[in-house]
């Protein structure tokens, strides 16, 4: 065997002895690495996997919204053409195990039984009851026409309101309350007592279906001791952590693999029904299977989002000035408490004050039990409900007092020298300018010359009236102070994990938690260790996804991935960088003190003499010559927990024009200027912001997921749930202030759900206020032409 | 089972076909041609779009056996000598892609757009556009993309 010759090495691998990078990329709108293979077919989707021997799995699901089960004969189906097994719910009563909830809420919580497949009562359509296993994916399906199932019918619980009274029939036989969660600070009795002006507004927050482009798909296969699962998820570590929870296989017995994943937005945040059935079904058959879901299919059984009524009150001054606001929800939990169902409506508690002083606040939500599909995260969870609320009531608050709305917004927001500021929610706001990203939104929107327009439109008698809407909102992002998701009973921690290998020739291979599906990370970090250790961009890859590869994680989700993933990675760099200096002190003759690190090198102050972090790196994997204790590595891991929320903030601005003799509206303009604080990559934070707009205004016009009287959902295809197209939207105005967090040294805040919370009430209110003349006050969302239509009649 | 000939990306296949299979289910499960996904079941996501003969099919409204004798370019068939086609150049240049999964079908519609329309204002590209859906970008990089690959298609033709 030849040695390892280091000089040989260091050549053949073009290591450098000057440092290559140069510039920063920190604030540079990279191109994003990910896009070569998406671009061109090359994407690994969960359902592009195939494996030899591997069979196909399909649910057979209830056409009942409630019912009990009387009967399940999958015999017939079995002895058709290509049927392996099929199986009905009882066949896995032993061995399923109850779906997860992470986040009980109260002490009062009922948490009812979750069967991944339902064997004694089904509580909402599209809850599988049995299922087929086939070696092609038609065989699968023709086979569930075979299997007869008997219903018992049970009444339907629909309404939220009818669900809480004594009368109603039961969804569980605990009652149809899942919990009651109360919040409060300040003297809410005083601040209304006498109070000048009382805002007392109900809006309904209607239930929407997340729709990530790629449909669920589960692959499972096993070598009869251990399991690896591929899944549509953005949570492969918290998966594989409840996969054995739920099912007692030895955690280190399950590998999970989020491959490429088409989107999520919350609705991949979750430990389905199928993730389980897949994992025993490969365990049972000891083959590999895969399970990919119809469209139809998860219309009904993906977790819906939203679904809330919000009944707010504010209390304020003749002025305007807020003395308090009181909020009381009912939360729709769906028949179910998934993984953090009843958390969801909480994430919006500490939201309802949003960027306004009060001396009180005062919040209540009751989670309710009805026979439709479970509720859960979808992008933003309970902030943009929290937003839509508060930004709707302040536009009536101005209504009331003659003022122009966005002189009520100044009046009480919490001014730019007010920071850091301790809300009444009792969050700490660690820094903002509200002015600044109002001032500038205000300046691209021409807000005077558009209310010029109004008055001047509302004098002639226009029949097409316009309304400016304006929602100036704020966020808590960065999931989680682990201390505080525990005060608030969640499950888990916050942190997030991230790691650092310094490969021999001096490239960079970087691990990390988070688990990107479609946010960019690979280039988002790879921006910042190129910064931190002065390598190019182009040496530094990133791996995420595979707890095989990434062994610690809390994965995507709450716009957390930078803000706490990425501190991570961050960190890890940190400590290459530690050890580095102690290597290159040692190989230079000098103290550690007299080493500076700039642009990849290691240099002795004042003298010419340096080594690049490629060179040090190579001496550490020949080891030859190493300080006394020094491991033969550079390679770093970090775990870090956020020491606060992060808080973006911004102003949108929305104009529409609403004809009043055909209800349709026109979205004529729409500025956004949002300060997400530091900024890695420009392009990547535009392109979240458009999506995140486009998604709420789709909640604002058009998207709502709708049940009929027997709770069978009409909205179950992509031809009734209509999602916004290109068509339906308008070019957004974006622009951005740059106020840095002060809580990571990045000071950077997130971008994942600025633009869904923000929009939404910027595009009512702008409906709104097109026809407050004619004594419009309320349109429900989706603000669809009939609906605008019947309000003016 | 029909035998069927197709062409899919410069290969020619002849492959027996159940009646009722679909030709998305051809090019993923029979083909290997998995570059191209599926997003829903009603023929209203787009994501599936591919250029049957030329013009823009969605293939998942599309049974294998009217693909006999057809020629089939899917996105893993638009490079040539390893050099991204102008309209997928665009899409990364103007970043028109987030999770990606609509992608492959929104390049082929927009190259089919532009068959019939080859310098498309922001108007004709939103309604060109309109029977792909996307979830992520909120269309304005995609029209920008679009817009930049009309003009790059423009330029090497």
């Amino acid at each position: 065997m030849s040695e390892i010759d280091p000089a040989a090495i260091a050549e053949q691998a073009d290591v450098p002895t000057e440092p290559k990078q140069a510039s920063h990329e920190v604030g540079r709108a990279r191109r994003r690495k990910e896009d070569a293979r998406l671009l061109t077919g090359r994407t690994q989707w969960t359902d592009n996997i195939q494996l030899p021997g591997m069979l196909y799995v399909q649910f057979l699901r209830s056409p009942m919204a409630h019912a009990r089960i009387t009967r399940v004969d999958v015999e017939a189906a079995r002895q058709l053409p290509g049927v392996v097994a099929a199986f009905s719910g009882r066949d896995f009563a032993a061995e399923q195990g109850s779906l997860p909830c992470a986040w009980p809420v109260s002490e009062d919580i009922v948490i009812p039984d979750h069967p991944p497949m339902a064997y004694e009562e089904v509580r909402y359509v599209g809850e599988a009851v049995a299922c087929v296993v086939a070696t092609s994916r038609y065989q699968a399906a023709d086979a569930l026409e075979a299997i007869e199932v008997d219903y018992e019918p049970l009444p339907a619980v629909l309404d939220m309101n009818e669900a809480l009274t004594g009368t109603s029939p039961k969804v569980h036989d605990q009652g149809n309350q899942a919990f009651t969660w109360k919040f409060g600070q300040g003297d809410i009795d005083e601040a209304f007592r006498d109070a000048p002006v009382v805002i007392d507004r109900t809006y309904v927050q209607q239930r929407l279906i997340p729709t990530a482009m790629e449909p669920r798909a589960v692959v499972c296969t096993t070598d009869g001791q251990s399991f690896t699962m591929w899944s549509a998820t953005q949570i492969p570590h918290i998966l594989r952590f409840l996969l054995a929870a739920t099912t007692g296989i030895p955690e280190h017995m399950i590998r999970v693999i989020a491959p490429d994943v088409g989107g999520g937005f919350g609705s991949k945040l979750q430990v389905t029904a199928e993730e389980v059935l897949c994992l025993l079904l490969a365990r049972r058959l000891g083959k590999p299977v895969k399970w990919t879901e119809s469209r139809s299919e998860g219309n009904l059984t993906v977790h819906h989002g939203r679904d809330q009524i919000q009944h707010i009150m504010i209390a304020a001054e003749g002025d305007g000035r807020i003395r308090g606001i009181k909020v009381d929800l009912l939360a729709d939990m769906g028949a179910y408490l998934m993984l953090v169902t009843p958390g969801v409506p909480l994430l919006g508690a500490f939201m309802y004050n949003g960027i306004y002083k009060m001396d009180a606040y005062d919040f209540a939500c009751t989670g309710v039990f009805t026979t439709k599909m479970p509720t859960d995260a979808y992008r933003g969870a309970g902030r943009p409900e929290a937003t839509y609320a508060l930004e709707r009531a302040i536009d009536e608050l101005a209504h009331e007092l003659k003022l122009d709305p966005m002189q009520v917004r100044r009046l009480n927001w919490i001014k730019h020298e007010e920071f850091p500021y301790t809300t009444i929610a009792g969050l700490t706001y660690d820094s903002g300018n509200y002015e600044a990203a109002t001032d500038r939104a205000m300046a691209l929107f021409g807000y005077d010359k558009l209310r010029a327009e109004q008055a001047d439109r509302r004098d002639r008698g226009d029949p097409v009236q316009l309304g400016l809407g304006i929602s100036t909102y704020t966020e808590m992002c960065g999931l989680a102070p682990s201390r505080v998701l525990g005060s608030l009973s969640y499950g888990a921690g916050g942190w997030e994990h991230g790691s650092v290998r310094m490969l021999p020739t001096g490239k960079v291979e970087v691990v990390t938690g988070s688990s990107a599906h479609g946010q960019g990370h690979e280039t988002a970090w790879s921006q910042i260790v190129a910064d931190a250790l002065g390598v190019p961009y182009e040496d530094v890859s990133v791996l995420h996804g595979d707890t095989a590869i990434s062994h610690k994680g809390m994965d995507t989700y709450g716009s957390r991935s930078l803000v706490v993933g990425g501190m991570a990675v961050l960190q890890a760099c940190e400590k290459v960088k530690e050890k580095a200096r102690r290597l290159a002190a040692h190989t230079l003759e000098c103290s550690p003190d007299d080493i500076e690190f700039s642009q990849g090198a290691f240099k002795v102050k004042g003298t010419s003499q340096q080594k690049t972090i490629q060179e040090l790196t190579l001496a550490a994997f020949a080891a030859h010559d190493l300080p006394d204790g020094m491991e033969p590595r550079l390679d770093a891991d970090a775990t870090i927990d956020p020491e606060n929320f992060s808080y973006p903030h911004g102003t949108h601005l929305c104009a529409v024009e609403v004809d009043t003799e055909t209800g349709q509206t026109k979205i004529r303009s729409y500025v956004a200027v949002d300060d997400v604080g530091r900024v890695v990559n420009p392009l990547i934070v535009e392109g979240q912001v458009h999506g995140g707009i486009a998604q709420g205004i789709a909640q604002a016009l058009f998207e709502e997921a709708v049940y009929d009287a027997e709770g069978n959902l009409l909205t179950s295809t992509m031809a009734d749930y209509l999602l916004p197209s290109a068509a339906d939207l308008p070019t957004f105005v974006t622009d951005r202030t740059e106020t840095p967090a002060t809580s990571n040294p990045l000071g950077v805040k997130g971008v994942g759900e600025a633009g869904t919370i923000a929009s939404t009430p910027a595009v009512v209110n702008a409906v709104v206020d097109a026809l407050r003349p004619q004594g419009v006050h309320d349109i429900q969302m989706p603000c669809t032409p009939e609906r605008v239509w019947r309000a003016l009649q | 089972m029909p035998r069927i000939a197709v062409t899919v990306d410069g290969i020619k296949y002849e492959q027996d076909v159940e009646p009722r299979l679909l030709l998305v289910h051809l090019l993923r499960d029979h083909l290997g041609k998995t570059g191209t996904p599926i997003g829903c079941d009603t023929s209203n996501c787009g994501a599936c779009t591919v250029l049957l003969d030329g013009k823009s099919v969605k293939s998942c409204s599309v049974l294998a056996v009217q693909a006999d004798g057809s020629d089939v370019v899917t996105i893993e068939g638009l490079a040539t000598n390893g050099s991204m086609h102008p309209m997928q150049q665009a899409f990364h240049e103007e970043h028109a892609l987030q999770c990606g999964y609509c992608t492959p079908g929104m390049v082929m519609a927009s190259i089919d757009l532009l068959r019939t329309d080859p310098d498309p204002s922001e108007e004709a590209i939103r309604e060109g556009l309109e029977g792909n859906l996307c979830r992520c970008t909120g269309y304005c990089n995609i029209v920008r993309a679009v817009k930049r690959g009309a003009q790059n298609v423009g330029a090497t033709s």
